[in-house]
This record gives C-alpha cells, sequence and structure tokens, in this order.
C-alpha cells in the first residue's frame, strides 16, 4: 500500500519526503562525496568505477551517468544532492532548472527576468502542466 | 545587565549572490538592482554594529549529509570554517563564533523543552555566509561574533512554522538570561518563494512573498499557521525554507517597526527579500 500525501498532487514537483529519503540514499550520498575535491578528480577520471563505490540501483547509475536530472529526482535524489554533479560538469543551478523544466536555457533565463513561472495554473495537476507558455505572470499577480 | 535581541533581520541566501560577489560582478546589469537595494541595509547594521548574530539558516549538504539529519542545531565552536559545497570554499573570512552564548542557548533551549543538536565542530555553508555577505559586504574580518542555528528543511518534513516561532521565542528567553551585556541580531534566512526541482522549477509567486512580508510585522502567529503543502503549493518546493523566517520572528517583541524592506526577482532561480525588523522597545 501506498502512502497518500496532500502535496502529491503539487505539478513538477518531487518532495524529498521519507519514500525518497528511502529510496535515494545511496545515490545522495554518492553526490555528497563529490563535496571533496579529489573525488570529484577521481569521478570525472573513471565516472563507473567511481560509480562501484556505491550501492546504486541500476536505474539510479543510469540517470547520474545520462546526466538524466528529472530521473534522478524520480530514483530518489534530492536537488541540494544531485546538484553537486552539476557543479562538477561545471553547471549552475538555473542550467539544470531549465533542463529539468525541459526548455532551451535562454528561454528559462528569459521566464526568470520576466518574474518566473507564474503559479497560476501550476497548483495542481489536474491544471495544465507547467509550461513556459503559462507562466507569464499577468499584471495582476505583480 | 544581560544580553538582548535589538532587531531583525529576514534574508534570502540565494548561493548565485555570494558568487556574484566574490566574482566582483555585482555591479553588471542583471546584478546591479539587486544589490542596490543591499546598500541602506548594510549602513543601518554598520551603524546598529552588534555584539553577537544568531544567524537561523539550513545547510545544504555541507555540514551535514543524510547520515544524520538534525531538525535543530547550535553550532558551540568558537571558529566555523568556511564549507567546500562541491566547487570550492568561498572566499570569505571564517566566521567567529560566541561559544560561552551559544553553550548558555543550547541548555537553556533544553532545559526549556527545545532538544537541540549540538555541534563542536561544522564548517559552515552560503546558508550562512551569504546573508553575511549581503548585509557586511567584503570586509577582511565579519564585524561580529555568529553562534549559528540550523534548521532541517531538506529532508521532508521540516519543523513547523508554528515550532519555529516557539524556538524564537524560547531563544529570546534564553538571551535576556545570559548575565553580560550584549547587543544581539537574530537573521532569519532563505526564501522567498522559489523552487529548484522538477518542471515546476522557476516558480516565483509576488503575491505570496508580498503578503507574508506585510504580515511578518502585522499579524506573525497567524503565519505561522501556514503549512508546509500551502508553502510548496504556493512559493514553490524550495519556498518552505521560510518557516526558518518564524525563528527570527518569535524571538522579536510582538510590536516590532518594519525599517527597510527590498524585494528583488530573480536572482538565479529565486524570488529575493531583504528586511529589518527592529523591537519598538529598542528605539
Amino acid at each position: 500500500m501506498t502512502q497518500t500525501n496532500d502535496y502529491d498532487d503539487i505539478p513538477g514537483t518531487y518532495v524529498y519526503d521519507a519514500e525518497r529519503g528511502r529510496l535515494g540514499y545511496a545515490l545522495n550520498m554518492f553526490c555528497m562525496s563529490l563535496n571533496k575535491v579529489e573525488n570529484r578528480k577521481a569521478f570525472k577520471d573513471d565516472e563507473a568505477a567511481y560509480l562501484d563505490r556505491f550501492k546504486l540501483s541500476p536505474e539510479q547509475r543510469r540517470t547520474v551517468l545520462e546526466r538524466d536530472w528529472l530521473g534522478m529526482l524520480r530514483v530518489g535524489g534530492n536537488i541540494y544532492y544531485t546538484i553537486k554533479v552539476a557543479f562538477c560538469d561545471g553547471l549552475t543551478f538555473q542550467d539544470v532548472a531549465g533542463m529539468m523544466s525541459g526548455v532551451p536555457k535562454e528561454t528559462y533565463a528569459k521566464m526568470m527576468l520576466a518574474g518566473g513561472r507564474s503559479v497560476e495554473g501550476n497548483r495542481y495537476k489536474d491544471a495544465a502542466q507547467p509550461t513556459v507558455e503559462n507562466s507569464v505572470p499577468t499584471e495582476e499577480q505583480k | 545587565m544581560t544580553a538582548h535581541i535589538v532587531a531583525g533581520i529576514a534574508c534570502s541566501h540565494v548561493p548565485a549572490i555570494g558568487v556574484a560577489m566574490d566574482r566582483g560582478q555585482t555591479g553588471t546589469t542583471y546584478w546591479e538592482p539587486l544589490f542596490k537595494g543591499y546598500q541602506p541595509a548594510r549602513e543601518w547594521l554598520a551603524k546598529l554594529a552588534p555584539d553577537v548574530a544568531i544567524v537561523v539558516y539550513n545547510d545544504h549538504a555541507n555540514a551535514f549529509s543524510l547520515e544524520i539529519i538534525p531538525t535543530f542545531l547550535i553550532g558551540v565552536a568558537e571558529q566555523f570554517p568556511i564549507a567546500d559545497e562541491g566547487f570550492g570554499p568561498r572566499p570569505v573570512p571564517a566566521v567567529q563564533g560566541h561559544s560561552r552564548l551559544a553553550w548558555h542557548l543550547a541548555q537553556s533551549l533544553i532545559l526549556d523543552e527545545f532538544d537541540m543538536t549540538i555541534a563542536n565542530e561544522m564548517p559552515v555553508d552560503h546558508g550562512l555566509t551569504v546573508p553575511l555577505s549581503v548585509t557586511c559586504g567584503q570586509p577582511s574580518a565579519w564585524p561580529f561574533k555568529v553562534v549559528p542555528l540550523c534548521v532541517n528543511v531538506v529532508q521532508y518534513p521540516p519543523p513547523t512554522g508554528a515550532r519555529c516561532y516557539k524556538l524564537g521565542q524560547a531563544i529570546r528567553r534564553a538571551v535576556e538570561k545570559f548575565p553580560e551585556d550584549l547587543r544581539v541580531v537574530i537573521y532569519g534566512t532563505g526564501g522567498m518563494s522559489h523552487q529548484l526541482q522538477g518542471e515546476r522549477a522557476g516558480l516565483i509567486n509576488r503575491k505570496f512573498d508580498t503578503d507574508f512580508l506585510d504580515n511578518l510585522t502585522k499579524d506573525p502567529v497567524a503565519l505561522t499557521k501556514l503549512s508546509h503543502t500551502e508553502y510548496m503549493r504556493e512559493a514553490g518546493s524550495e519556498g518552505v525554507e521560510m518557516v526558518m523566517w518564524h525563528v527570527m520572528r518569535g524571538a522579536l517583541d510582538d510590536d516590532v517597526a518594519e525599517v527597510y524592506r527590498h524585494y528583488h526577482v530573480p536572482a538565479s532561480n529565486t524570488a529575493v527579500a531583504l528586511m529589518i525588523l527592529e523591537n519598538r522597545s529598542a528605539s
């Protein structure tokens, strides 16, 4: 039986709760190891061999090797941890946020400069899925 | 004489703000409007010249991993080094603690039924250093001692807003029992609306943020009743870190004066605020 939560109907959001905490521990602890400069180097030198040090599931391993940022969240990744893989690649939080929302970097940056993704239409899963198009805030919201 | 809290500072702690300062980019078209709004607060704080700052913030997988997750933690060291967050430590001064005050707070809070974790050693990350940079600029040493107080907001659930507010009240009681004439400011950091993850990344809710800022002065107790799901739905999944502002607010008088407010969108993925609240009893 899967427990339901009152935040499950927020679209495009992966709350790092008990269930994800249980699934994602090894994946996130791999990410944590990248806080050490020598580990960052070892990972970049041979990613597959470095990942052998951690007990990741095959799917977790795939998401890391393919830099599937959304996939990492689905298999228990926590954004504050998975971002450390991105830092290793020289990416920023905004780069990864753009990739997760499925739009080009420039489009995402423009959305942020225009006031960010609007909450209107983005509160519930049964409304339209988050898009840049439905995300330009109206004058009233500003 | 005892120590007393003279003011509260609410301050977002976006890492990119620290990076912009560290790389000398604060005058660019992108950053200039944000940093311009910080200047009056820096002048106010330099004039206030507090002895100690209690900084309520969250660690972001730097001092602590998922191995052990303290809900409330207080740092009691004499000094806190700057964390390597995955791209080298920020080039800012190490943070000097106030060990005696911190130990006093730890003991008082625990006996007041707040079960604090105590850290004798820990590095501090952007959650603490960015608010110092925002409000102090780039000095060769920070102008006051710091008591770091960490709140878990990384592993769901964070403590509730109401619990955070009560912790603030207990911090105030503890500070006022410390037998030394210290002028203390308290920072509540994080926020405002932002979402860093998932397809909904980039969410900003200016209306929510404005109401939150207004009510922090006018009706803080009502504000503590917001549920985590309301924060996440309305202010983005990472917007829930605004619970930390309630610790700051709880440590102030019921009646406070808002003396400064600056709000700006965006810094990277985030809506940024800096607000100063003064106890009316202190003025």
